[in-house]
């Protein structure tokens, strides 16, 4: 039994969830390849010409997926708390997936709540989709839920070093599907270390932390992906440069989110970069080296 | 002190049940509807919102500079799922920031719970007792289903009427008794001569018009200035028109629940705000023999994306033709209206062969 996970979007988030967990049901993993040109455009004649890069880049993961694999994991994805939905791209991935691929055999599961056994559910019933006894399902569902929290942690602890650094420091402020993404954040990722600028991801800070610091920019805001990616500013404002926002076009949430952070940030420099998968590297290096130049001068200035 | 001026974003015709509303919730002060949308209040709200904002929005800003320019300083604004619910916050920074001084009571998702909505009210200034406040809600809900059923008619039909001035004047007529209306008993009597007078038109319909179901994203629906009237473009090519969305529908027709057993398993889950409403309604028209489907949204509309392999496979397994149309305050009306010309034509064609 093979089980495909498309490397995009809530992957990584859950990435190390599923992996875990099917694996602890004796299933086989395969994770898309990292995202490519090639995968993107084929994701892009997917897509229709309306979605965010995001979404167009996961059509291009499950196709790769297509065929080399007895399920594809396709969640959905509503909220984790009272106020905390994730975007409502989000909401459609699965039936999205569902309705690109038809004959395809997708395993689901739909988080909608925050009491946890909305999750739990969901497991339990892909395990018996899988044919695996309760017992089974629930252990491996344990172990898979330690091993994401140790990963994340972890990743948050290597944030927190960088912050150390007397190098010129930016937080990045994106979902980690478009930072930890070669083909969309990882431009910008080789640009900033260039220009010796260390970036520095909102993980640094943890999620439920970022989310209650989000309420300093923004009162009304419930998208957790968003709380999570601005709420690092107000929490880390003491330690960073400045702060890049990285959005992907035509991102929905962004479009609200972020305006609201230009209009309201006004004690750290802060840029908004959109990646539409079509900039070339030319203008991006010419923001990042002046932005970079911008913050080395405020030290200057501040020394 | 300086003299309350209530102003609110348009809808469609609502803008009459709003004042009727407000006048009522707030008898010492003035209400005033924004202008009507023109091009130049999109051009407002196109050049202060952020670029790829869904369009209703923009709308909503262009509203709301003009009633400001027009002297209003109180702003309401409400909101619910999707980006909607978070417009506001947004908004009222935007309006700031072009330095305008007023008020904005935001009735969006928590806000809009009845204990909440009451204290934003009485916070607002209102200071009437629950059950007058009850009283005026009931008002204008009696009114909006009246509305909604006035103009679900006039779509239907007014292709085929003798003379569509003297529907417009009926409804014209009606949008006044909105605003005048005192009491429930008035609004009920208002309806009651509104729909009498559409009965007794002469109709020339032929016994199986064309007809065309509209559905999807709900201000673009509802606001014919968002969707360069194509409903009424339609309706001059002699089709019978059919939309379901209304604020009627929205407040007491749909239940996500519902349209998706009624979605045909297009769906399996709600995708946000109505993409599950459009693939419900899509299907009924395609079951009811109608000849084609319109499917209209904002640009970058999610719910409506989300909804799209469904309609597409819909369309496909059902054989009904369906036109999708996105729209922003910069979408070329010319081209929308060739688009909509190439389809008419195409199922006039279908339906003769
Ligand atoms: S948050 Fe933005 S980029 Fe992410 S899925 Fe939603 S619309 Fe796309
Ligand atoms: S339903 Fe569409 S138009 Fe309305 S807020 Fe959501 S994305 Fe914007």
């Amino acid at each position: 039994m093979t089980i495909g996970l498309p490397r995009a979007l809530a992957y990584h988030r859950y990435g190390v969830l599923w992996e875990t967990f099917f694996k602890a049901l004796g299933g086989r993993v395969v994770v898309s390849p990292e995202s490519d040109p090639i995968l993107i455009a084929k994701g892009e004649s997917l897509a229709d010409s309306e979605c965010c890069l995001p979404v167009k880049a996961y059509l291009g993961h499950l196709d790769r997926l297509v065929g080399n694999c007895d399920y594809i994991l396709a969640p959905r994805f509503e909220r984790i708390g009272k106020n905390d939905e994730f975007c409502v791209r989000f909401w459609g991935l699965s039936d999205l997936a569902r309705g690109t691929f038809p004959g395809v055999r997708i395993l689901s599961y739909n988080l909608k709540s925050h009491r946890p056994d909305s999750e739990v559910s969901g497991f339990m019933k892909m395990g018996k989709t899988l044919g695996k006894s309760q017992i089974a399902v629930l252990a491996a569902y344990k172990k898979a839920k330690q091993a994401q929290l140790t990963a994340d942690t972890r990743a948050g602890v290597n944030q927190r070093l960088l912050l150390d650094s007397p190098a010129i420091k930016v937080l990045v402020a994106a979902p980690p599907y478009i930072l930890r993404d070669p083909a969309m954040g990882g431009t910008l990722l080789r640009l900033l270390a260039r220009e010796g600028v260390t970036p520095i991801f909102p993980e640094a800070c943890g999620r439920a932390g970022c989310r209650r610091a989000s309420k300093a920019t923004s009162q009304s805001l419930y998208w957790v992906m968003n709380k999570e990616a601005i709420g690092a500013i107000e929490l880390l404002r003491p330690r960073v440069d400045g702060v890049i926002l990285v959005s992907a076009f035509p991102c929905g949430t962004d479009s609200l989110v972020n305006e609201l952070v230009l209009r309201r940030e006004k004690r750290l420099p802060v840029i908004q970069i959109i990646l539409d998968g079509q900039e070339g590297e030319a203008g991006l290096q010419t923001r990042v080296e002046c932005f970079a130049d911008i913050l080395k001068e405020r030290r200057r200035g501040y020394a | 002190m300086l003299k309350t001026v209530i102003s609110y974003p348009h809808m469609g015709n609502y803008a009459a049940v709003f004042e009727r509303l407000f006048a009522q919730l707030f008898p010492r002060a003035e209400v005033r509807s924004p202008p009507p949308i023109t091009q130049r209040t999109l051009e407002l709200g196109g050049r202060h919102s952020p670029d790829f904002v869904c369009a209703p929005f923009k709308y909503n800003v262009g509203n709301y500079i003009e009633a400001l320019e027009a002297g209003a300083n109180l702003l309401f604004q409400t909101g619910t799922g999707c980006r909607y619910g978070h417009y506001g916050e947004l908004q009222e920074q935007i309006l700031r920031d072009l330095g305008y001084d007023f008020r904005f009571a935001c009735l969006s998702r928590e806000n809009s719970r009845p204990s909440a909505a009451l204290r934003t009210l009485h916070a607002a200034g209102c200071q009437l007792p629950a059950h007058k406040i009850a009283a005026a809600l009931y008002l204008a809900l009696l009114s909006i289903r009246g509305l909604d059923e006035m103009e679900f008619w006039m779509r239907e039909n007014i292709g085929f009427a003798q003379s569509s001035d003297r529907i417009m004047a009926i409804h014209r007529a009606f949008l006044h008794k909105v605003r005048q209306a005192d009491s429930a008993a008035q609004m009920m009597r208002a309806i009651e001569s509104g729909r009498c007078a559409m009965q007794a038109i002469k109709l020339d319909k032929p016994e199986h018009p064309l007809r065309v179901g509209v559905v999807g994203e709900l201000y673009t629906l509802m606001e014919p200035f968002s969707n360069f009237n194509l409903e009424r473009q339609l309706a001059s090519d002699g089709i019978s028109v059919s939309r379901a969305m209304g604020i009627w529908f929205l407040l007491f027709g749909r239940s996500d629940a519902r349209s998706l057993q009624e979605g045909g398993g297009y769906l399996r889950y709600p995708v946000g705000a109505n993409g599950v409403d459009s693939v419900a309604q899509s299907l009924s028209y395609a079951r009811r023999g109608y000849d084609g489907i319109l499917h209209l949204k904002s640009f970058g509309c999610i719910p409506e994306l989300n909804a799209g392999p469904a309609l597409r496979a819909l369309s496909k397994r059902e054989g009904i033709p369906i036109l999708q149309m996105s729209f922003d305050t910069h979408s070329g009306e010319v081209g929308a209206a060739t688009r909509l010309e190439a389809f008419v034509d195409m199922i006039r064609m279908r339906k003769g062969a």
